[in-house]
């Protein structure tokens, strides 16, 4: 008897005639999916699963140890500090620091981020059209970082290497100043070399510029969806909305039926090229970018590649639990997939 | 000679053999206790290393038997399957050193079908293992254990009694063509040690090198060739039979059984590890193809005994030490399959040829003494060649 592999055995056995040795106990009948008998979900034997994919036993991240929840982040809009300048123009300022923080992106499973103001995403900048905006920016990180604003501003606010003040090193301060101009959705991020590092570490957030007539009455979320390459092969472990993967099956978001649902939608996701949003049991007027007062599209279904955004407007008509979640199946199975508690 | 001197020189001698050993432990406790003064914690991250060992698939769950063989304790935090995170039980608690655990994915898998496992670690690093074709694993009763059995009586017992069949015709072959065929023995050991140490090697790299990985290989062949060199030197001093150059005939058809036994033993364990992991093909085309190769091996049994008369219980004992062991091997390859230990018996199998080979040798001289005459040199050469070509029935 001699060089037998495992390998080289299929191979025999594909040639081979009729089976003369009877496989034992039952043959397999060809195709067939292995699935609990008597239970109608899928497989989740000693567990009392969801029925969708999660991780283990639902346990969540320890909110309070990252030091943000997205709970919270959801519904937080940062709208600064105002004062008067001379003319009667608005002045809105904000102060973003930098900060390298462990936090916790799945259940026992610690990813060293690099943060602005300690949480991911940074905090959600909102002011209205035409206001002047004045962001310090400290850094307190041990790299060198910068905030590179998306939308309409002079070159030295741009945020990037070489232009203005350049990139921040440690313990450096600066101030980025410019007009709140289009009006629409925009984000804000780092934009030091290797710039995919520092975009995947955590240093991005939303930045809402609303019209001057502002828009009509609505519950206001935030959705800034990112993911997390937890092993450094530049391809992300886990996906979710708003940093926390499942945080919102977990505990869904409440909304309540009949009433104008408008989510800011914002793709910061690295390393993969696109992303998308897709809404349950209801369809949703799109804006792309929020710059035009009319809705693009009537869809329940978006693509987005990275810095794409952009804002979906809808109510519930009737109550229950809708899901939310990227069309990439990838992406909700590792995490990007929520709830709607529509009351 | 100084007090010193004279004071050691009257010690018993064990005590001067255990004093290092007592130092060395003082020592190491030494160490511990003060957390290696001088040392620095280790630089970087703690490395986390899992080899898979073993996969059981059941309906609706992967289970995985996995080694921690890297030098930090593993946390697993969550598991996936095919980019999705599932529930799974086991591996509560960090894995330490060395420590093998079972984890159970649930997951609605479907046969034929191919799956990535993974393991997310708390660290952030991932494991992956890979089921290229997913099957039931068959459960490991006694219909099963009959099974296998039967699978390594085909592949193993009956052609090596088969091969047993030319006892009478190499008794009635001139001396010269005797050598010849004892050189074609030789050429078919020689392919086989050859075989089992690549297939070794391989295995070995498959799993957890915490215990030596290729190493192994070459530690189970250094391990089979020293203690069959014992038990031969043994036997022949014992039957005070030792002709010149070489052990009697029975001596050396026992080496050869024991030999190609043990070699038997790995293929049983690939064997069966194929066959549970669902890879094996159960056809008529492999079992002839092995009856043909390893009837060749009942030959290299008997003709060490061309020219004495042995028994019928000495041929049934010769026979069945080289072929039964497929039986075990297979029945250890499914139950408890560790490439680790698979490796160590390929390269088992692989030492105990060597030293058959080398008891062997000398009955190839012919009268003028010379060892690679024209006659042995064609022998071996035929002895490979039949062993590549009765080999490409099975592996084509």
């Amino acid at each position: 008897m001699a060089h037998l592999t495992r390998r080289r055995l299929i191979a025999a056995g594909g040639l081979g005639g009729a089976a003369i040795l009877a496989r034992g106990g039952t043959e397999a009948a060809g195709q067939h999916a292995h699935q609990d008998a008597g239970t109608d979900g899928p497989v989740h034997a000693g567990h009392e699963g969801s029925g969708h994919a999660d991780f283990r036993d639902g346990r969540t991240v320890d909110h309070a140890a990252n030091g943000f929840d997205p709970h919270e982040l959801v519904r937080d809009f940062d709208w600064g500090r105002t004062t008067r300048m001379a003319g009667g123009r608005v002045l809105r300022e904000w102060e973003l620091v930098a900060i390298d923080r462990e936090i916790e992106v799945a259940p026992g499973v610690r990813f060293a981020a690099w943060t602005y103001n300690g949480r991911i995403p940074g905090p959600t900048l909102r002011c209205r059209e035409g206001e002047r905006l004045r962001i310090t920016f400290a850094n307190a990180s041990e790299h060198p970082h910068t905030i590179h604003f998306h939308g309409i501003h002079p070159s030295d606010m741009d945020g990037v290497p070489g232009q203005g003040a350049g990139q921040i090193g440690h313990g450096g301060k600066t101030v980025y100043e410019f007009d709140a101009l289009p009006a629409g959705l925009h984000l804000y991020h780092c934009h030091v070399r290797p710039l995919a590092e520092h975009i995947a570490k955590g240093l991005y957030g939303a930045f809402i510029v609303d019209p001057r007539d502002g828009r009509e009455d609505a519950d206001e979320l935030v959705m800034v969806m990112n993911g997390f390459d937890t092993n450094f092969d530049r391809a992300n472990e886990v996906y979710a909305a708003n940093t926390i993967p499942f945080a919102y099956m977990h505990r869904p978001i409440e909304v309540a039926h009949g009433e104008l649902i408008r989510v800011y939608v914002v793709n910061v996701l690295e390393y993969d090229l696109i992303n998308s949003l897709h809404l349950h049991g209801n369809l949703f007027d799109w804006y792309p970018t929020g710059t035009s007062p009319r809705a693009a599209e009537f869809t329940d279904t978006v693509m987005l590649c990275q810095g794409q955004r952009g804002i979906a407007e809808w109510r519930f008509s009737t109550p229950g639990r809708f899901m939310f979640h990227a069309h990439q199946s990838e992406f909700t199975e590792l995490g990007w997939q929520g709830f709607f508690d529509v009351r | 000679m100084t007090a010193l001197g004279a004071r050691v020189s009257q010690a018993p001698a064990w005590l001067l053999g255990v004093v290092p050993l007592v130092l060395v432990a003082g020592f190491v406790a030494l160490f511990a206790m003060f957390g290696g003064p001088g040392l620095d914690d280790r630089r970087g991250p703690p490395a986390e290393e899992l080899a898979v060992e073993r996969t059981v698939l059941e309906p609706g769950v992967f289970e995985l038997t996995v080694r921690n063989d890297g030098p930090d304790a593993v946390t697993v935090a969550q598991a996936f399957v095919n980019d999705a995170f599932v529930q799974f039980s086991g591996a509560e608690e960090p894995i330490g050193r060395l420590e093998a655990v079972t984890v159970r994915l649930q997951q609605p898998w479907v046969e034929g079908e191919a799956y990535e496992v993974g393991l997310l670690m708390s660290s952030g690093g991932t494991i992956t293992h890979e089921i290229p074709v997913a099957v039931e694993t068959p459960a490991t009763g006694l219909s099963f254990f009959g099974l296998l059995a039967l699978l390594g009586i085909y592949v193993g017992v009956i052609p090596v009694a088969l091969g047993m069949l030319w006892l009478p015709w190499v008794r009635r072959i001139p001396t010269g063509w005797l050598r010849l065929v004892m050189a074609l023995t030789i050429g078919l050991l020689a392919f086989l040690a050859v075989d089992a140490t690549l297939e070794g090697f391989e295995l070995a790299g498959e799993g957890s090198q915490a215990f030596g990985g290729g190493a192994l290989v070459l530690v189970g062949a250094a391990v089979a060739y020293l203690a069959l060199t014992g038990v031969s030197s043994w036997l022949t001093a014992r039957r005070r039979a030792a002709a010149a150059g070489g052990a009697s005939g029975a001596t050396l058809a026992l080496l050869v059984a024991v030999g190609i036994g043990l070699h038997n033993l790995g293929e049983g364990v690939a064997i069966g590890a194929a066959y549970s992991a669902g890879a094996l093909a159960l056809g008529a085309f492999l079992v002839i193809g092995f009856a043909l190769h390893n009837t060749t091996e009942g030959l290299a049994i008997v003709a060490p005994v061309a020219r004495t008369q042995p028994s019928l219980r000495l041929l049934a004992v010769l026979g069945l030490l080289a072929g039964a062991p497929a039986v075990l091997g297979a029945w250890i390859g499914a139950a408890a399959f560790n490439s680790s230990l698979a490796a160590f018996l390929f390269g088992f199998g692989a030492g105990a040829i060597a030293q058959v080979i080398v008891q062997l040798a000398p009955t190839l001289r012919d009268e003028e003494g010379r060892l690679l005459h024209p006659a042995a040199v064609s022998g071996i050469l035929l002895g490979m060649a039949t062993m590549f070509a009765t080999g490409l029935l099975v592996s084509v």
